[in-house]
Formats: C-alpha cells, structure tokens, sequence
C-alpha cells in the first residue's frame, strides 16, 4: 500500500491496506490518489447517485470491460442506482446506409455485453441512458448541497449551477469508482472557496443572446474558471422558471464544451448568486463584456468543416444535449405549424430531435402531437448524436444542427435555432 | 548545455529518454484512437487539431505538454494505450496535471501495474525551451534534465 497524505477514516484505511479484497483496494487507491493529486485531504459521503459518462461499448477500450468484469466478480456495484450517458445507436430512427451501419457494428461492437456489466454494477433502470439525468422524468435529480461525483460535462455544470450541487469535472471510471465507494475526494468544486468566480460577465445585448452562442463565447473566454453573469435576468427575469432552466442547461453545455466551465453564477436567477450576489467574485476577478458586437464576432468565428461548403445538409440534430419535455413539445410544433404554413407536408432535411428515453416516452403520450410530428418525417431519439458523428462515414455527411456542443466536436455546422428551422422546412 | 528544473513528483521514477513536445492541449481521443483501433505496434499522433504532434511517432517517447484536453474517456484512452504498449515512457506537464491525464496514470498504475513516470508543475520555462529530440533524463525527486 501506498503513504497517502489523506485523512482517511478507520474504515477507508482498512479498504486501502486490502482487508476487504484487492478490488476494493484498488478502486480505493485509484479514488485516493486521484483526489491527492488535486490537493484533497479527505474523502466526503456523496449525496446522490452517480452520473456515468462511459455509455459506449467500443470494443477498443479492453481494459475498462477487464476491470467492470473484476468488479462484478466481486460483486461490488455502487451504492445507488446510476443514470449513464446516452445510447450510441438507434437504427429504427436514425437511418443508416449498410456501410455506415458496418462501421456502427465493429465501432460499438461490445454494446450489449457493456450494458450487461452496466447493470451488473449498479445501472438504474433500461431508460437511465441520458445526457440530462436531472429532467424529472429521467429521476436522478440532486438536491442543492448535495455531494455528487459525476463525469458528463453538461450534467455536471448544470447540477452545479442551476441546481447548487456539487460536484466536479471526474474523468470517466472515476466517477464509478466514486460511486462503489459511496464517497469523493473533498476538492475543487466540491469546496466553498474553488465555487468562487474569477470573472465577472457583463451581458450588455440589446436581446435575450442565443443560449449556445453566449455559453460558447463564456466558455472560450474563462476556459475552467468559473464566471458570475449579469445582465441575463434582464431578459429571463429572477429566479428559475423552467425556461430559464431550460436557457441555462443549453448556455451551460457550450461553456463546458467550448470551454471547460463546470460551475457559472447568474446574478438574481441561479441558487448561490441569488443568495451571495457579487460576494462570490474574488479579489482581482478579470472583466468580460459581451454585447451584441462579441455574439456576432463569436458566431463569425465558427469555422465550416464541410468538403463543400454549399452542400444541401442530409441531417438535422436538435437536442445536444438531450431536449427538456417542453423544448421537445415545442419544437415538434415549430416544425409541424412551419411546414403548414409552408404549404410542404415533409422536412426537407431528415430531422432527429433527442431527448432521454423517459423524456421521449412522455412525449408520446400526447398521441396527437407525437402523430402529427411523425407526419412531418421527423423522428424523435434517445441517442448521442456525438457518438453518431463519430463513424468517420457519418461525419462525411452536412449535418446541421443548433447545439454548439456538436459543433465543437464534430464536423456538424452550427445554425441559430430559426435558421435551423428554415432549413428544415425549406432547404 | 544541459537545463534542470524541478517539479512536482505525480508517479515517481528515474528514466531517460527522447522528448516530443506539444505546445498546445494534447487530446488524448484523438491522438491515440486510429493507432489504437487498427492495433498497431507504433502509435503515430492522429490528431489534426494539435500542429505540434500530428503524424510524430509518440511510442515510448517522453511527452512534454502544458495539459491534456477532450472528452471525459481521454483517462481511459490513454490507459488502453498502455495496455497496448502505445503509452508515453514518461509525462512532463508545464502547469498543474489535469484530470483526464491524471485518470489515465492512475488507472494504468493501479491496475495494469504499468507506470508512466509523471511530473507536474515544471513550469512555462520548461514548456519554452524544451525542443523535439532533446534527451530527458528523470530522477526520483521530480528533478528533469534536458540536453
């Protein structure tokens, strides 16, 4: 066993010296040095579930389905049931050309024996694969105070923020092993000084800004530090409507991706800016204007990657990540009124709205909306459309979409939400 | 002339080798996933984004960077690098260790008992003068020697 300078409790100490098994002790000892190597002197109880990242059986990754069959093998698992990122593959409404499905075949080529060992290890129900784990419908919803270890970027900048959670940016496994242990290491974001901001941001826009533009401009601006926002409660009013909600869960997935923001404040509207105010900006904090000069400078500085710039986009994705029941509701009668008042029936670009299962489910049950979407060719999903973008064939095709997460790390172009609309109805 | 600096000691261990250097936010996804998934024997950086490394042979090489960037499996990347025999002989961050690179040796470490030799915080200066092909002797108290 390795000198930690940790605190440990007894029974941490018993775990790491290998009196409860050598697995145990290693997950122990991967959690113990991952937190000293981040200055953490403890480990804390976490609050609530876990949120996995890892959702993808890529047969490349050999040794995290070595590890999840050793984990299983003695019978560890976490301690609540977990929620995971989403599926990567959805054949019945994404379509696919045989050689795209090909490639899908031998890149998830271990899916359903990783969604066994998923199970196995503590996986909360069949429908627990969503990027937006904290919708109601998905249920794994934290509470403000709480301690959680999770992984996705955007699950962990929304629970952080909107909510008040805590948790920090983990690296995939170790959130899992987080979760076997019940316990995280006391850091970072998890810490009443590491919530602080070093940035005030001024929105001084003449309108409400685009939510992926002003998240993306943040994000590339403040990188991993966290930022205090003014000027938003202009246009979303104080407090946290499910709207406003809805704004920040968009806004906070491009500042993580664009950046790496994993906690923002927004003055009178998220949970510790309307208690703290401006007492939550540090001594020295550095200044970032964005009027409506720097959301068109942003938007201009997105590059195209497609082979030919002019080409008619083959695919439409709304909802990176995963789309709220309501942003669901409305898009699905954005685009059924726009294609009547179109005088078309159809989308003109195969469009793919994604939300969570549970999410989607919902949906549903309004049978007339979800018909009357269905006509228009449009499909809802439950998958990743990153992992879609990952088969180098699919990320040949023009694929537009409205999510800067996508865009980021993808060849998909970039289109303001009406823009998008137009060119589903009549590109 | 040889230049010394000293770091912080993440995974200690004395080793010398070749350096490449990476100004910029390695992605260890995009590095090491073509190498990886055609099962080579040489890991070749695939990484269009990262002028520094793109197309260098990364085998056994040690890496010298300010910190790695992109998704949240770049740890377990880097560690099925490992187990491959692709990884880095030896990781010299500028700044502060991040945590995709920190999972990654960790978990290589625990698990696959295959250490990569990891110091942190060695500063801008390193990063500055610190050239492709310059030969990196590393000691067990975080000292770096490059000649």
């Amino acid at each position: 066993m390795f000198q930690t300078k940790m605190e440990l409790t007894p029974d941490e100490k018993e775990i790491l010296e290998g009196k409860q098994g050598e697995t145990l002790q290693k997950v122990m000892a991967s959690v113990v040095l991952y937190g000293e190597v981040f200055g953490a002197k403890r480990l804390v109880p976490l609050d609530g579930p876990v949120h996995l990242v890892t959702s993808f059986g890529i047969p490349l990754l050999t040794p995290v389905f070595e590890m999840m069959d050793e984990l299983i093998a003695h019978n560890l698992k976490t301690k609540d049931p977990f929620t995971v990122d989403p599926r990567p593959l959805d054949y019945a409404n994404v379509k696919c050309n045989p050689l795209e499905k090909l490639v899908f075949k031998i890149m998830y080529g271990k899916q359903e024996e990783y969604e066994g060992q998923l199970q196995k290890v503590g996986l909360k129900d069949e429908n627990a694969f969503s990027c937006t784990c904290y919708l109601p419908e998905v249920g794994n919803i934290p509470k403000k105070g709480d301690i959680l270890a999770w992984a996705e970027s955007s699950a962990v900048v929304y629970a952080n923020s909107v909510i008040g959670a805590r948790s920090n940016r983990n690296s995939g496994i170790i959130e899992l092993f987080c979760g076997i242990l019940g316990k995280a290491p006391e850091f970072g974001l998890l810490t009443d000084e590491g919530r602080r901001a070093k940035w005030l941001v001024e929105v001084k826009t003449t309108k409400v800004p685009n939510a992926q533009v002003l998240g993306s401009a943040i994000g590339m601006k403040v990188v991993e530090d966290v930022p205090y926002i003014t000027g938003l409660d202009r246009f979303l009013g104080a407090g946290l409507s499910p709207d406003t909600c809805d704004y920040l869960k968009d806004m906070g997935a491009a500042s993580a991706s664009n950046g790496a923001v994993g906690l923002y404040h927004v003055e009178n509207i998220t949970p510790e800016a309307v208690e703290e105010g401006r007492n939550l900006l540090v001594e020295g904090y550095q200044k970032y204007v964005i009027d409506d000069q720097e959301i068109e400078r942003v938007i201009r500085s997105y590059p195209l990657l497609w082979k030919r710039p002019e080409a008619r986009p083959q695919v439409c994705f709304i909802g990176c990540p995963h789309l709220s029941l309501k942003q669901l509701r409305d898009w699905a009668e954005k685009i059924a009124s726009g294609l009547e008042k179109a005088g078309r029936r159809r989308v003109a670009v195969p469009t793919l709205l994604c939300a969570a299962p549970d999410v989607v489910e919902a949906f549903k049950k309004d049978t007339a909306a979800y018909n009357r979407l269905l006509a228009t060719g449009a499909r809802t999903t439950s998958i990743c459309a990153l992992m879609y973008m990952n088969n180098p064939l699919c990320a040949k095709r023009p694929v537009i979409t409205n999510s800067n997460k996508l865009r980021t790390y993808t060849t998909a172009k970039f289109m303001l939400d009406d823009e998008v609309l137009d060119a589903i109805i009549n590109s | 002339m040889a230049k010394e600096f000293k770091g912080r000691v993440i995974l200690g261990g004395e080793t010398t080798g070749e350096a490449v250097v990476s100004r910029y936010g390695m992605n260890l996804l995009a590095t090491y996933q073509k190498s990886a998934l055609k099962k080579a024997k040489r890991v070749i950086c695939a990484d269009q984004n990262n002028p520094d490394l793109y197309k260098k042979d990364l085998t056994d090489k040690i890496i010298c960077l300010p910190q790695t960037i992109g998704s949240t499996t770049g740890g377990m990347v880097l560690e099925t690098a490992v187990q491959m025999g692709l990884g880095p002989r030896a990781m010299l961050f500028s700044g502060h260790i991040d945590s995709l690179a920190a999972a990654g040796i960790i978990l290589s470490d625990v698990w696959l008992k295959k250490r990569i030799i990891t110091i942190d915080q060695l500063g801008e200066d390193f990063l500055q003068s610190v050239q492709d092909g310059q030969t990196i002797e590393i000691k067990a108290d975080g000292t770096v020697v490059v000649s």
